[in-house]
């Protein structure tokens, strides 16, 4: 992995069953992402996908890339705008792309990571440092 | 600030709860689900997910909510960052203990941010995720 190289771009559809699912697997039963009426009272235009699943997506998507999960030993994220998951067969698609930005010292990669939703950031200044394989 | 919780009771990692937290990421690396598959890259039991830890974090956090001089309003809540730095994965039967300090707090346009940084380490002492979340409580009005 050297500086520059990019990475094929993952897709990911999410569906309200995929909110469901998440909100089980990891105890995050916030109503924002399973009531409309809910996040509609705190200002949203609809019910919204945990932060903790887009994140979750990218997590995947780096491992894609990497050969594996356990390679990767640092990873963060900004939540920037919120992704929109629609009541209906289709939902949403989320779109995870990723840059090596640069090779460290100790052989470490640093990778940075993009996530966007309808065209808009969905994670801000997301990136993995990963054990080069 | 700087405040340091008591550790919270152990979280046994189970093997079908790793599953189902990869089935809900979308996570596809067998190693999450197919014991041999851990155990030939070297591990004693299945692997989570990078953000599994999360499930750590919520737990030890739920001590804010309920801390009453602490006073978070929880449906004021918006999360505004996350890291995870691993020592190790988190593999099945690992019994987890997180202890959390309230590592940063401050006030600005009328919202307050607040990190707080969770050690996750095993009942015996190692050391295995270091978690950071950061939230911002919107102010009234």
């Amino acid at each position: 992995m050297q500086p520059g190289t990019e990475f094929p771009a993952q897709t990911f559809r999410v569906t309200r069953a995929d909110l469901v699912r998440y909100a089980g697997a990891s105890g995050d039963f916030n109503p924002i992402h399973w009531s409309d009426r809910q996040a509609i009272a705190v200002g949203l235009p609809g019910v919204i996908a945990h932060g903790m699943l887009t994140m979750g997506l990218a997590g995947q998507a780096v491992a894609c890339w990497v050969g594996g999960t356990a390679s990767i030993v640092e990873f963060s994220t900004r939540f920037a705008n919120p992704v929109v998951v629609p009541d209906d067969d289709k939902g949403t698609e989320i779109v995870v792309t990723g840059v090596v930005k640069k090779v460290l010292e100790d052989g470490l990669v640093q990778i940075d990571v993009s996530a966007t939703c309808q065209g808009e950031k969905a994670l801000g200044a997301a990136k993995a440092l990963v054990r080069n394989q | 600030m700087g405040r340091v919780y008591p550790p919270t009771p152990p979280y046994e990692v189970g093997r079908e709860k790793i599953r189902e937290f990869a089935d809900a990421v979308f996570a596809t690396d067998p190693v999450h689900r197919d014991l041999a598959e851990a155990r030939a890259h070297g591990y004693r039991d299945v692997i989570a997910p990078p953000t599994f830890a999360i499930i750590l974090s919520q737990i030890a956090g739920q001590q804010l909510v309920d801390d009453p001089s602490f006073g978070m309003d929880y449906s004021r809540v918006v999360h505004g960052g996350q890291t995870f730095r691993y020592e190790r994965p988190i593999e099945a039967g690992d019994h987890l203990t997180t202890v959390m300090t309230v590592e940063e707090i401050s006030s600005r346009a009328g919202h307050a941010f607040l990190t707080t940084r969770h050690e996750v380490a095993t009942v015996e002492g190692e050391q295995v995720v270091t978690v950071w979340t950061r939230l911002v409580i919107r102010g009234e009005g």
